[in-house]
């Protein structure tokens, strides 16, 4: 007997495909917005980190419906996307990782902001005088020094993902193959009476691929430390 | 090269409104910690911004607030040498060294790493990465980093002061190669009296974020002058002559005649920098006989002032070499001592610009 039935298996197959876009598609945004906490001196810093940490906070369910509101089909930002370029986040996995992707946002960003201000401003400014442009600076100093966090944040918000459920279901609902990713599996299972097995099994494979991507990141961050520490 | 300054900067609890020139050379901005120097280093490199004022670089206008002038500091080829290295951690010796050049690739290239490698001693260490060096070696690293650039001027901001004595003379050697064998202008920052008496031509006083003090070394640090901060002491250029191995001793000569102090590891023809403390001087009206003390110069006091309730500062006329004596003023009352009256002035002792005695 296989160890998934083809459902499952789909669901699992599901859940690593939307965390893995909802993390990668996440980290450029959580970058920029990480910097300009970790080193930018503007109005408005309060807020726009209060902004960020809002779905660590809010119900999943109203974080799910907001996003149902703007990106879906009749909302402002999905009509948009779907007139011009006839691309949907509503009821389809894209969605999913949409909806993931928010909910890990404020992770991601934090572990890349701890990481940034780590970085000795005094060596971004030994950078300046030796002649780099502050795009180079970035590339070339603080990018390689905060390599350690950034794959922290990207595994941490591939993790977050894999467990993500109410923002999910609000906003893509529950359908086979498209949206039900681990979790949501879980969920249906759950309704249904004598799946016992199934759901155990189900809930194992969350913890192992959760435990698996923690300490994978713990590992990385840890061997990339010890390099840039030189030692 | 010619430095222009004159910059003014608010921040709470400190202002700083200094203004100097420099033609060139080394120049050493010189004072207590929190006078303001680093700030200035910062002014410099462009890594602080001033509320008010120029800074001019070889005629080049980097920093004139009322114009709205401020060059980012990527595009001043300034060169900086920081107090607590910066090398980058993530790099090898060989690419910190590398990585202003790389930048600087362009425009008329400075010396070859090669040279830089050479003159710093730093040939072993190019594979190595920044956290398995010395204190020493990396600040031997930061300063070929920033020669590599090809700036043309270079700021040290207190580049010896995270170091123990015997790394700091392991360095100085290298920063005097440094000024004798580039004549790259520098901007030397430093609280430590030997390191700017060794190796600066210009001396700048910083205090409370103000100028008090400024002009060609030997005559600064002569002065009798509350302000600068620092006891007064004459700098001697002088060469080293023979050796009289018998008894140990070399011979200095100098414009004002010639000193007789321990041999050490002197060789003859060595140029050396040395320092007289006022308090090291003590004055004659007559040739002293029966005296322990070898070195008794014939001088001429210039000028005297009280520098104490008690004491005096005299300027005395060496040869056309500027010694400075502090005594009583009972002592200068008893001898009568005058502006113009000729003197001996006995030196105690003389402090080096390098350790010669073992």
């Amino acid at each position: 007997m296989p160890l998934l039935t083809p459902l499952e298996a789909e669901a699992f197959g599901l859940s690593l495909r939307i965390g893995a876009w909802s993390a990668g598609m996440s980290l450029p945004p959580a970058l920029a917005v990480a910097w300009l906490l970790a080193r930018g001196r503007f109005r408005g810093r309060t807020l726009l980190s209060a902004i960020v940490h809002l779905p660590l906070v809010l119900p999943p369910v109203v974080t799910g419906y907001a996003l149902l509101l703007l990106f879906g089909r009749h909302g402002p930002i999905g009509a948009w996307l779907e007139s011009w370029f006839g691309f949907t986040f509503a009821f389809r996995w894209t969605g999913a990782a949409l909806a993931a992707g928010v909910m890990g946002f404020p992770l991601v960003v934090r572990a890349l902001q701890l990481s940034i201000e780590a970085v000795e401003p005094g060596l971004e400014q030994a950078a300046a005088t030796l002649g780099a442009r502050p795009a180079m600076v970035f590339l070339t100093v603080t990018l390689p020094l905060i390599l350690p966090g950034l794959l922290a944040g990207l595994l941490l918000g591939f993790a977050k993902s894999l467990g993500e459920f109410g923002a999910t279901i609000t906003f893509v609902s529950n359908i086979p193959g498209e949206t039900r990713t681990l979790p949501i599996a879980i969920y249906t299972l759950l309704q249904v009476p004598g799946t016992d097995a199934a759901v155990l099994r189900l809930s194992a494979l969350s913890v192992a691929v959760s435990v698996v991507a923690v300490f994978g990141s713990e590992l990385v961050a840890r061997r990339l430390r010890r390099r840039t520490a030189g030692a | 090269m010619s430095l222009s300054v004159d910059i003014g900067l608010s921040r709470p609890g400190f202002t700083l409104d200094v203004a100097f020139d420099s033609p060139g050379g080394v120049t050493a901005l010189f004072g207590r910690s929190g006078a303001g120097k680093s700030t200035i280093a910062g002014l410099l490199a462009g890594l602080v911004k001033p509320d008010r004022g120029r800074i001019l670089v070889d005629g080049e206008v980097l920093v004139d607030r009322s114009a709205g002038i401020f060059v980012p500091p990527h595009r001043r080829r300034i060169g900086s040498v920081f107090q607590d290295g910066r090398l980058f951690p993530h790099l090898t010796v060989r690419r910190n060294l590398l990585y202003g050049a790389w930048f600087a690739g362009q425009r008329a290239s400075g010396k070859p790493l090669s040279d830089i490698v050479e003159l710093l001693g730093i040939g072993p260490l190019l594979e190595r990465r920044p956290a398995t060096l010395s204190g020493g070696e990396k600040q031997r690293v930061a300063i070929g980093r920033a020669l590599l650039m090809a700036p043309r001027l270079l700021v040290l901001d207190e580049p010896l002061a995270a170091l123990d004595q015997p790394r700091k003379d392991e360095i100085l050697p290298y920063l005097e190669r440094l000024r004798d064998e580039t004549r790259l202008p520098m901007v030397y920052v430093s609280h430590a009296r030997d390191e700017v008496v060794r190796l600066a031509d210009r001396l700048v006083v910083i205090e409370a974020g103000r100028v008090v003090s400024s002009g060609p070394i030997a005559e600064v640090s002569s002065r009798f002058d509350a302000a600068t901060g620092a006891e007064p002491a004459a700098v001697l250029a002088v060469t080293v002559g023979a050796i009289d191995r018998a008894h140990g001793l070399a011979t200095l000569d100098f414009a004002g005649g010639r000193l007789t102090v321990p041999a050490g590891r002197l060789v003859p023809g060595q140029p050396l920098r040395l320092q007289i403390r006022a308090r090291d001087v003590a004055i004659a009206i007559g040739r002293p006989e029966g005296l322990s003390i070898l070195n008794i110069l014939p001088a001429t006091i210039l000028d005297m002032r009280d520098t104490g309730p008690t004491a005096v500062g005299l300027r005395l006329d060496c040869g056309g070499t500027v010694l400075v004596a502090e005594i009583t003023r009972l002592s200068a009352e008893v001898l009568g001592l005058a502006p113009g009256r000729a003197v001996y002035a006995l030196v105690k002792s003389v402090s080096f610009d390098r350790p010669a005695v073992e």
